[in-house]
């Protein structure tokens, strides 16, 4: 599966180029042109039948990951790079630099802890990843200042129906997007692959302005928070429960009438679709929308639970529901007058 | 001016919900002006033509409100909040979905203390039977505004969503009595300012004024034991130095204060600690864009009960007029 191998690869923000390549490789068949611009997002273009719309399809190469930024002796001091809950690092395996050297976090060992220190959590700041080296030249070595880590987990199916992987949030997104830009469609198609998104939405923000679309769509990974200890009503999304499209979030406010089209799209159609229900995180939409003089957003989501974790796990029921009311979608916009309708 | 006010306060406009109150004030404004058109992210714009300076006027038409997100098996509705809302304001309000379905906002009442309220554990009760019979009136995604119906007090209008109701009703006063100028004025009513300033940021793109002035509400330190700030209510519209969001330019500062001393009406100046406003989306537009604003002082900001005099906006009406038809 394409997934296995997407999420196989690493690229902490601002260092997606080995996503990318391996994006390009596979995109570069279908589309007209393939355009790599001065951030590194890729743009996958399709001339439309008619041409009369812009449509821009977005999703994230760019995971949360780690940074050297210094030593002692041999061991990596680091930074988290993107959105990391601290608490969930210590122990993990890691794979640092394009050499993908393997490490480990960790920290001065619990027997020699204080007790005041065994009763808090072990901040990143004290942690460490260890790769074996004994000399801090070794170490320079090995993992140069400034290189990138990212967690290492390898690709596996639990169950019936979920996959648990690394950076789910958002090479799902990139999947769908390759599947997507098969299709000739009425409308010229920008599918982007965007850079930086952990780190502030940035790529979209140039990529959208290059494109100034009519309406995007954002295939992302979202929260997905129905675990044991969260009442019902803070449940984001439901593993399980279908695509998830956004009503609000930190960044946009979905386009409405876009938003319901989808919703209704799906529910006549026997798509499995829920809202996300919480309005906290953000993605592209939110830059994408406020382009220019405005573009119309949407975002269909994948729930991801343990999201900007090395295991994050997703239902492949949701990501189908998720491809399929993006294929409908867009045959839906191949009517010029459906499109045209959404937009105006 | 009340019953202008007190029609702009009483329509929705959540964020991103703008549908009726822009119906409104293009009702109100369609027959003054040369043009109006409804952009991709729902902003009003009516231009007035002319050959002379290009001049962008905003004020949001948005309110805060509170988005359903979910609904228990007893019919009570959870919530998230759009746009600053104070929990401590929110409790024992009344909200009202578009649909004008009401209810009360409530905590959960085994809080042992109210320092822990958080909207997270607060609801909506619309004295629903259960879920199904709450969900025939709201779904998850459904806005409500709080109602807080606008009542006159002597000089002064208590209301909710008078931020920036108060600014709407000053450009429409301004656009109902303009003179005659060689000035191209684009009178925009902007979405989604409570979620960061979203709808004048992609209004300016589109416009590409030389000049903007947008006029909305500022907070005031003239109540008990508040936190210190120049600015009362009643001592005239307030010319905007700074707020978080934005250092206004000083073109745009002179032409308003000019304005002001020569019409002589009482003015005063603001400097806002905290919170921004749309001039500052606005001024880093494209290649930068000259920007400032008239500020009406208000109190209780974002609360139900918002306070603003009538005569600081009557001021601020004619403070905006002299600014925009002046050479």
């Amino acid at each position: 599966m394409i997934l296995k191998e997407l999420t196989e690869l690493n690229g902490v923000s601002g260092s997606e180029y080995n996503v990318m390549e391996f994006i390009k490789g596979h995109v570069e068949k279908y589309a007209d042109s393939v355009t790599i611009d001065s951030m590194g997002n890729l743009i996958a273009f399709k001339k439309g039948i008619t041409g009369k719309y812009k449509v821009m399809l977005s999703a994230h190469m760019d995971e949360v990951g780690l940074m050297v930024t210094g030593y002692q002796d041999g061991m990596l001091k680091f930074k988290n790079v993107g959105g990391i809950d601290e608490r969930i690092l210590l122990g993990k395996r890691v794979l640092i630099g394009d050499k993908r050297i393997p490490g480990f976090i960790a920290a001065k060992p619990v027997h020699l802890q204080e007790k005041e220190e065994r009763s808090v959590n072990i901040k990143l700041k004290s942690m460490y990843i260890d790769i074996g080296a004994d000399k801090r030249e070794e170490a320079e070595e090995l993992a140069p200042l400034g290189e990138y880590v990212a967690f290492y987990s390898e690709y596996t199916e639990l169950g019936n129906d979920t996959i648990k992987a690394k950076a789910l949030d958002d090479r799902v997104g990139c999947a769908m997007l390759m599947e997507l830009i098969k299709e000739r469609y009425n409308f010229d198609l920008y599918a982007c692959f965007t850079v930086q998104e952990e780190v502030g939405l940035r790529g979209s923000e140039i990529a959208a302005y290059r494109i100034k679309p009519h309406v995007a769509i954002v295939m992302e990974g979202t929260t997905c928070s129905d675990v044991p200890g969260v009442d019902e009503h803070n449940h984001s999304t439901t593993l399980g429960g279908g695509a998830a499209l956004t009503i609000m979030d930190r960044t946009s406010y979905g386009d409405k009438a876009l938003v319901n089209f989808l919703y209704k799209l799906a529910e006549e159609n026997n798509i499995k679709v829920q809202f996300k229900r919480t309005t906290t995180g953000g993605n592209d939409a939110g830059k994408i929308q406020l382009t220019g003089s405005g573009v119309k957003v949407a975002s269909i989501s994948v729930p991801c639970r343990y999201i900007h974790s090395p295991a994050s796990i997703m239902s492949k029921k949701d990501y189908d529901a998720c491809l399929e009311l993006a294929k409908l979608a867009l045959s839906r916009f191949n009517n010029d007058e459906i499109l045209g309708g959404l937009i105006s | 001016m009340f019953e202008l006010v007190k029609s702009l306060t009483e329509k929705f406009g959540v964020s991103g919900n703008e549908e009726e109150i822009r119906d409104f004030i293009k009702s109100k404004i369609e027959k003054y002006v040369d043009g109006i058109e409804i952009d991709a992210l729902g902003n009003l714009i009516a231009t007035k033509k002319g050959n002379g300076k290009k001049i962008m006027v905003a004020a949001h038409m948005d309110e805060i409100g509170i988005m359903a997100t979910h609904i228990d098996d007893k019919g009570f509705i959870r919530f998230s909040n759009i746009g600053w809302v104070s929990a401590n304001y929110a409790l024992g309000q009344r909200v009202m979905f578009k649909n004008g379905t009401v209810g009360t906002v409530f905590y959960e009442e085994q809080l042992e203390d109210l320092k822990g309220l958080k909207l997270s554990n607060m609801y909506i009760d619309i004295g629903a039977k259960d879920k199904e019979d709450a969900q025939k009136k709201v779904m998850i995604g459904d806005t409500a505004a709080f109602c807080g119906e606008a009542q006159k007090s002597g000089d002064m209008v208590i209301s909710k969503a008078l931020d920036d109701r108060s600014g709407c009703a000053v450009l429409i006063k301004t656009i109902e009595n303009l003179p005659k100028t060689d000035n191209e004025i684009y009178f925009v009513f902007t979405v989604q300012e409570e979620l960061g300033l979203r709808g004048a940021k992609t209004a300016a793109y589109k416009l590409l004024p030389e000049l903007a002035i947008a006029v909305d509400v500022t907070l005031t330190g003239d109540t008990p034991n508040c936190k210190p700030m120049e600015v009362k209510c009643g001592s005239g519209p307030a010319i905007k130095i700074k707020d978080r969001s934005v250092i206004c330019h000083s073109s745009v500062k002179k032409l308003l204060e000019e304005s002001a001393q020569k019409i002589k009406i009482p003015y005063q100046f603001e400097i806002l600690e905290s919170g921004g406003s749309d001039p500052g989306a606005i001024h880093v537009t494209a290649g930068g864009i000259p920007s400032g604003a008239i500020s009406i002082p208000c109190r209780y900001t974002h609360s139900p009960s918002e306070m603003v005099s009538l005569t600081d906006m009557e001021n601020a009406v004619k403070l905006l007029t002299q600014s925009l038809v002046k050479d």
